[in-house]
């Protein structure tokens, strides 16, 4: 038996979550790049989380089952919605019909998925010291 | 009489290898909490006790004969891994995840409260032996 099992478990977790608070970082940060061409425009990324395990009752072997379900981020996959469309003939970067194409990020949607993982990261560093501070209470035992 | 530490921690030490597991699935749960399709799921824990023989609630029609001292028995991690059920959920959302986080929050500072209740009982016990050892 792994007592220390917990500490992979949230870390996986703790990892998972910076990697979509990268990624909304990183669809905020572009989310005025706009460009002259609808093919090189800026898309929002956004991370697919998976659990690391088979589900219960269908091809999950014992040691499946006893190693318990962590996180993984098995991609990050772009939004494929059309860019936005506006006329900016002024911008150095607008085409020859003076348009120019703005990311699809929707920062309001991007806003409420950094809350999101903004409190699933809080809820894992909580268990961690939690599960921390039991496993030391358990090494002090008798004493 | 010999003094047999397995049963003078009594049922504690099981019950803390339980709440030990407890707190692992209860953290994949917060661990999954946005992953697409992940059941939230928990231990039976009442199930689980009764099986490792302990007295934490109905005995289960069905547990291991241990009729040969080779046999394995039953270990409160085999337990924990036979009674995981999936929970039955409040609101599931739209992508299949069935984690409610701040149920499971609930959840594992209840279990952390148990936890530390087996220690303070193990903890004690230890002392107790460790009084009549040295003497003092």
């Amino acid at each position: 038996m792994s007592s220390f099992k917990i500490f992979d478990i949230v870390g996986s977790g703790l990892s998972a979550q910076s990697v979509r608070l990268n990624t909304v970082a990183s669809n905020l940060a572009n989310a005025d790049s706009v460009s002259g061409d609808p093919s090189t425009v800026y898309k929002a990324r956004h991370p697919v989380f998976q659990a690391v395990q088979a589900a219960v009752g269908q091809s999950a072997t014992a040691s499946d089952r006893a190693n318990g379900a962590s996180v993984r981020v098995t991609g990050i996959v772009q939004n494929n919605a059309p860019p936005t469309e506006r006329y900016d003939p002024g911008n150095p970067l607008a085409d020859q019909n003076g348009n120019v194409y703005a990311p699809n990020v929707n920062v309001v949607e991007e806003m409420t998925d950094m809350i999101s993982a903004s409190r699933a990261y809080q809820d894992n560093v909580e268990v961690l010291n939690t599960s921390k501070d039991l496993m030391l209470a358990t090494l002090k035992l008798g004493s | 009489m010999a003094l047999n530490l397995d049963t003078y921690l009594g049922v504690h030490a099981d019950a803390l290898k339980l709440q030990s597991k407890r707190m692992e699935v209860l953290a994949d749960n917060l661990a999954n909490a946005d992953t697409p399709g992940y059941k939230a799921r928990d231990i039976d824990f009442r199930t689980a006790m009764a099986n490792t023989g302990g007295s934490g609630g109905a005995p289960s029609p069905v547990t291991l004969a241990t009729t040969n001292p080779g046999h394995l028995g039953t270990d409160p991690t085999t337990e924990a891994n036979a009674n995981l059920k999936y929970r039955v959920p409040l609101a599931p959302s739209l992508d299949g995840n069935t984690v409610d986080a701040q149920q499971e929050q609930a959840a594992f500072a209840d279990n952390t409260v148990r936890y530390q209740a087996t220690l303070t009982f193990l903890s004690s016990r230890i002392k107790s032996l460790m009084t009549a050892i040295t003497g003092q």
